[in-house]
Order: C-alpha cells, then sequence, then structure tokens
C-alpha cells in the first residue's frame, strides 16, 4: 500500500478547479441570467487562490511532478492576478457586444488552472498537460464571439498553429525521455550532466524550445500573435496579453533552468537568438500598425524579447531580472488594456489608434495615465518599465552578452517611437469627440496599474526582495 | 517458431490492409479495412504479452472509433472521386511528408540503438509480466504513481466539452424540443379529438 501523496501542496490549484467545477453547475442551472454573478465569483475565487498560493507552503509532491517554491508562487500570483483583472475587464464589454455567457469566466478559470500546473511542472508530463489545459481553454476563449466572423478565424488559426507547437513539444519531449530515460527535471539534469550531450538530446532540445517559444511568442514563432490579438474579442486579447505569456515564460525558464542546466551551452544560443529576433521583430513591425491590439500584438512579442534576454544570460540575475520584467510588463498590460476597451464611441468600438487623438483634452486623466504607461512600455525612466529592462540587461552584461544588451538597448529605441508616437496624437492632435464614460472597474484598473507604474521605484524595495529570493530557490 | 509464423502473419495483414485504407474506391471498404488493420494489430500486441492493450484497442478502436467512422462515412456524401482529384499532383509532396515522418519515428526509436544506456534509468521501468498482470501494472503506474497525470488529463477533456458545447449549440426558435411534463401532463381530453365526419363528404 503505497502513501496518499501530498495533495494540500497543490491546495490553490485544487481549490481553482473544483471552484470551476461548482461555477461550471451554478451556471448550467441558473442559466443566462446567472452569467454575471458566475464572473463575480470566478474573479474572486482567483483571488482567494492567490492568497492561498501567498500563504502555503514550498515542497514537490506527486512523484516530483508537481513542484512549489518561491519562484512558483512568485510567478503565480502575478498569474492569478493577470487572470482575475481579465475577468473583471470582460463582463462590460461582453455584455455591450452580446456575447457574454457564463462559460467565459469558467473557461478563464480552467485556463489559469492550466497555468498554475504549469508553473509548478516538474516533469515533461506535466509541462505538456497543463500547457494542454492552458491553451485548449485558450483556443475556445479566442473564438468565444462566434458569430464574428474574426474571432471565430482567430480561434481557428490559433487551434491549428497551437495543435502544431503541441506536436513540436511533445516531439521534442519524447526525444528527451528517449536520450535519458527520464521525464523528470532532476533526473534529466542528472542523466545531461553524466556526458556530452548526445545528438538526440540536442534535437529535442530544439523541439521543446520551439513548442516553448511559441507559447510565448517569440520570433520566429510570432505569426499567429498579431492576427489572434487583433480577431479575438478585445477583454479577451487582455487576457492573452499577460498570463499565458506570464505562464509560459515561467515554464520555459523551469524547462531549461532545471532540466537543461548541464546543457546550457545548447540552449542559451537558441535562447539568445529567439531574444534578439523578438527584440527587433517587436520594434519594427510594429511601426506601421494603426490598429492598437495589432500594436500591443507586436508590442508584447518586443517584450517576451527582452525578458528572454534574462534567461539567455541564464544566471540568477537573469531570472531575477524575468520576474521583475514580468511584474511591470502585467502592470503596463492591464493599464494599456483599460483603456483600449474603453474606446467606445456613439456605441461603437474603435481600435484605430487615431481614434486617441486629443484625449488630453476630452478626458485628461486618462490621457495622462496612459502617458505614463505608454513611457513606461518604451522604458523610459523613472517609470517602471525602465527598470525591468535595466535588469535584464545588465545581467546579460554580467554573463559577458554585450552584443544582446546592446542590440536591445538600440530596439528599445526603435520601440519608443511608436509608443510615444500614442503620446503624441492623445496631447498634441485636435480631438476628435470624448469616447463614452469609462467604466468604474475600468478606472480602478487604469489608476492601479498606473500609480504603480509611476511609483514603481517606491514599491522596488520589497518587490524586488521578493523577486530576489524567487530567483534564488532556483539555483 | 509458432510465434514468429502468427507474427508475420499478422503483420502483412496489417500492412496490406493499411495499404487497402488508402487505396480502396469505396470509403465504406477504406474503414471495414481500418477494422481489419486494428484487429490485426491487437493480434501483435497479444504476442508481446500486452494482452490488456489488445483488448483495449479492439473494444475502443473497433467498438467504438470504427464504428463511428462508419457512421460518420455513410452519413456525410463526400466524393472521393473528386476528393483524389489532384492525388498525382500532391504525391511528390504526400511522399517528402511521409519520409520526414520516418525519420523522426526512425529518431525516437533510435533512442535504444544510440543510447543503449538510457533504457536502464528509465523512470518507470515495465514489471516482470510473469509476477504482475497487465491491468495491475498500467493501473498501479496510472491510478497511484500518475494521478495527478490522470485527473489533468480528464480536465482537458471537460474543457474540450465545455468549449463544444458553446461554441456550437445554438437555440433555434424554430427547433421543437422535447416537454418531458407536457408530455406528461397530456390527457385522453387534450390529445384526440373526435370528429364527425358526414358520410359521402369527407374532411
Amino acid at each position: 500500500m503505497t502513501a496518499l501523496p501530498d495533495f494540500a501542496l497543490a491546495g490553490p490549484e485544487i481549490l481553482l478547479a473544483v471552484g470551476a467545477l461548482l461555477l461550471l453547475l451554478l451556471g448550467a442551472y441558473g442559466g443566462e441570467k446567472r452569467a454575471g454573478f458566475v464572473s463575480g465569483l470566478s474573479a474572486l475565487l482567483l483571488i482567494i487562490a492567490a492568497v492561498a498560493v501567498i500563504v502555503g507552503r514550498d515542497g514537490t509532491t506527486f512523484d516530483g511532478a508537481f513542484v512549489v517554491d518561491g519562484f512558483g508562487r512568485f510567478l503565480k500570483v502575478l498569474v492569478l492576478i493577470g487572470s482575475a483583472l481579465a475577468v473583471v475587464m470582460t463582463q462590460r464589454f461582453a455584455v455591450a457586444e452580446k456575447f457574454f455567457h457564463f462559460e467565459l469566466p469558467v473557461l478563464i478559470v480552467l485556463a489559469t488552472v492550466g497555468m498554475l500546473l504549469m508553473i509548478s511542472a516538474g516533469d515533461l508530463i506535466a509541462v505538456y498537460l497543463g500547457l494542454e489545459l492552458q491553451s485548449l481553454a485558450l483556443y475556445v476563449v479566442a473564438s468565444f464571439h462566434r458569430d464574428d466572423g474574426r474571432s471565430t478565424e482567430a480561434g481557428l488559426k490559433y487551434f491549428v498553429l497551437g495543435a502544431l507547437s503541441s506536436g513540436m513539444l511533445l516531439y521534442g519531449a519524447s526525444l528527451i525521455y528517449g536520450f535519458t530515460g527520464h521525464v523528470d527535471f532532476a533526473g534529466i539534469a542528472t542523466a545531461a550532466a553524466s556526458g556530452q550531450a548526445s545528438l538526440g538530446l540536442t534535437f529535442g532540445i530544439v523541439f521543446v524550445a520551439a513548442g516553448i517559444a511559441f507559447k510565448v511568442s517569440a520570433v520566429p514563432f510570432h505569426m499567429w500573435t498579431p492576427d489572434v490579438y487583433e480577431g479575438a474579442p478585445t477583454p479577451v486579447t487582455a487576457f492573452f496579453a499577460a498570463a499565458p505569456k506570464i505562464a509560459a515564460m515561467a515554464l520555459f525558464v523551469r524547462v531549461v533552468m532545471e532540466a537543461l542546466e548541464p546543457v546550457k551551452a545548447e540552449w542559451q544560443q537558441i535562447v539568445a537568438f529567439m531574444s534578439l529576433a523578438s527584440m527587433i521583430l517587436g520594434a519594427f513591425a510594429a511601426i506601421g500598425q494603426r490598429n492598437i491590439k495589432r500594436l500591443m500584438a507586436y508590442s508584447s512579442i518586443g517584450h517576451m524579447g527582452y525578458a528572454l534576454v534574462g534567461l539567455a544570460a541564464g544566471s540568477e540575475a537573469g531570472v531575477y531580472g524575468i520576474l521583475i520584467y514580468l511584474a511591470t510588463y502585467l502592470a503596463m498590460t492591464a493599464g494599456a488594456f483599460a483603456v483600449i476597451l474603453s474606446m467606445r464611441r456613439d456605441g461603437v468600438m474603435t481600435e484605430d489608434i487615431d481614434s486617441l487623438a486629443g484625449l488630453s483634452r476630452t478626458n485628461p486623466m486618462v490621457a495622462y495615465l496612459l502617458g505614463i504607461i505608454m513611457f513606461s512600455l518604451a522604458g523610459i525612466p523613472p517609470f517602471a518599465g525602465f527598470f525591468g529592462k535595466y535588469f535584464v540587461f545588465a545581467a546579460a552584461i554580467n554573463s559577458g552578452l554585450y552584443w544582446l544588451a546592446v542590440i536591445g538597448i538600440l530596439s528599445s529605441v526603435v520601440g519608443a517611437y511608436y509608443y510615444l508616437r500614442i503620446v503624441k496624437i492623445m496631447f498634441l492632435d485636435e480631438p476628435k469627440g470624448a469616447f463614452e464614460p469609462m467604466g468604474g472597474e475600468m478606472k480602478a484598473v487604469l489608476g492601479i496599474s498606473g500609480l504603480f507604474v509611476a511609483a514603481f521605484a517606491l514599491v522596488l524595495g520589497p518587490l524586488g526582495d521578493a523577486a530576489l529570493a524567487a530567483a534564488r530557490t532556483l539555483f | 517458431m509458432i510465434q514468429a509464423l502468427f507474427f508475420y502473419l499478422f503483420a502483412a495483414v496489417t500492412i496490406a490492409s493499411a495499404v487497402m485504407v488508402i487505396s480502396s474506391r469505396n470509403p465504406v471498404h477504406s474503414v471495414l479495412f481500418l477494422i481489419l488493420a486494428f484487429v490485426n494489430a491487437a493480434g501483435l500486441f497479444m504476442l508481446v504479452g500486452a494482452e490488456f492493450l489488445a483488448l483495449l484497442l479492439i473494444v475502443v478502436y473497433v467498438g467504438a472509433v470504427a464504428v463511428l467512422f462508419l457512421f460518420v462515412v455513410m452519413m456525410l456524401d463526400v466524393d472521393f472521386v473528386e476528393l483524389r482529384q489532384g492525388f498525382m499532383q500532391y504525391l511528390p509532396i504526400g511522399v517528402l511528408v511521409g519520409l520526414i515522418f520516418l525519420a523522426e519515428l526512425l529518431m525516437v526509436a533510435g533512442a535504444w540503438v544510440f543510447a543503449p544506456e538510457a533504457t536502464a534509468t528509465a523512470s518507470a521501468p515495465i514489471p516482470d509480466p510473469d509476477r504482475v498482470t497487465n491491468t495491475l501494472a498500467l493501473g498501479q503506474l496510472l491510478y497511484t504513481r500518475y494521478v495527478y497525470f490522470f485527473q489533468v488529463a480528464g480536465f482537458v477533456l471537460l474543457v474540450a466539452m465545455i468549449g463544444a458545447i458553446t461554441l456550437t449549440l445554438r437555440h433555434r426558435a424554430s427547433v421543437r424540443r422535447q416537454n418531458v411534463s407536457v408530455q406528461v401532463a397530456r390527457t385522453r381530453a387534450t390529445a384526440i379529438e373526435v370528429k364527425h365526419v358526414e358520410p359521402g363528404r369527407g374532411l
């Protein structure tokens, strides 16, 4: 008789999963009129899970397949906040566009369960299952506005390409298993450390890296991002831009740092190339965009490139940089999408950047906050985005990747152009008439994220301590 | 000796019926050949001592999946002659994809050749089949050691189900639905109407 595994370690995940089932029943029996209630409860559930993650303890369970450590807990809290914000920002928009059903928040909660499992994965099977749970829910959420052709197209495109990337990941995982005889990260690391990296293992690393790079939308696996971001309903785009990116980045860090640390030379060049290409493409391709959702898509590709600089460094300082970068990225994305979701004029949503013209005169408060967020996205001190970039570039320089840091700084200068153009449109162009008033929850999200971004230097102390402790657990 | 004979028999029939699946003109014949391929593959499993997998293959694939295929093929009016129109044109690409797939399969299987020490360190080695039955060995792995993966896989399927329902279920006003309480509440008085037909006039 074997002892039962330690279920309490996976408490937040079990809470979310059971909660999602209960909410599903509530929605199914309560009918459409309960949808708003289900949505509120989902947000509450995500917040409770975040608290449970914070007070939880460290350890591993399920034969090492599920790891709870400081690194995972830091990122889990970020993911849960991102998902909760997405649920909060969804309802008003989806009701106005007539596609709000109770399944939407439930699917977001289930996707979040998948993300938490990804972050906690200590085993290649857990990696794949977490990724699939997350992705499958995301495909459905992307095409949730099923009467809208663009949304359906986005979902289908995401599904086909996502299935391809999952196949690559699985193929790589099977190669790694075949050539090391292990699926758990510790076993793979031991097997890889015991000799020269075999050709099969290198092949496996390439395929796994390609599969995960698709999920973080790093170049050259980024093609789906602009189309899916543009086609998916805007609140869903807001969700896609934050939480899944954080989870996929966490997974990337964990796989290469824990399982493949002994063969660092093999993956470091892959990560460095992807980071370089993402930064450059994110900077140049966004220049010509008129649609703000496409612009945010290219912006997110670029930002993932900057975060990957920290991973390419492959050091504790690099992981610290990634953690700070992801925290600031979450705040900036949430704030920017709170404004994008409120770009409604005469009952019609606009996604055109030019419709922001003269926002400083029609709604100065929003214009100033969005301006701060844009300065921060461009990486201009003293705002949050600067610190994220500073730490990853510092880590790259410490690891001797001077060329990566130099090109990163140059591409962030190019990228500043399109962020600052939005500021210019808001403050210097002639007003085109006011937007409809923002919803209370949007105001709250924008206000909090704007304040966080503006006063980041003040919170850097405690946040930095938490991130440092989190990064240390991987080494 | 007799084992080798059966191996070649099953293997030959499997490959021959697999070829027939893609080359037969009638789609219903294709599905029937697919079933034949499944049954022979089950025979191969049986030969290597994996009797649980062999029976599972018959129950799940032959019993459920292939029958489902057959229904779909018979219900959908797919013109297979038209589908085959560009067959020769796409043959080179098809052969290329097939070759790549073969190379990939060889690479995965090649792990035993290139890295023989890996099998010795396998994380979940197969227990001695003489002591532990197939079913017990699978159950021990699936429901104790891998219970976490089992549950997560269940959630993946749940998400797939929710997704399929939300994306396709439509409540059309024109579709008549079953209303059990109305059906049960029917009485003779509400259900039957007696008409008096006069002779020679009709209704």
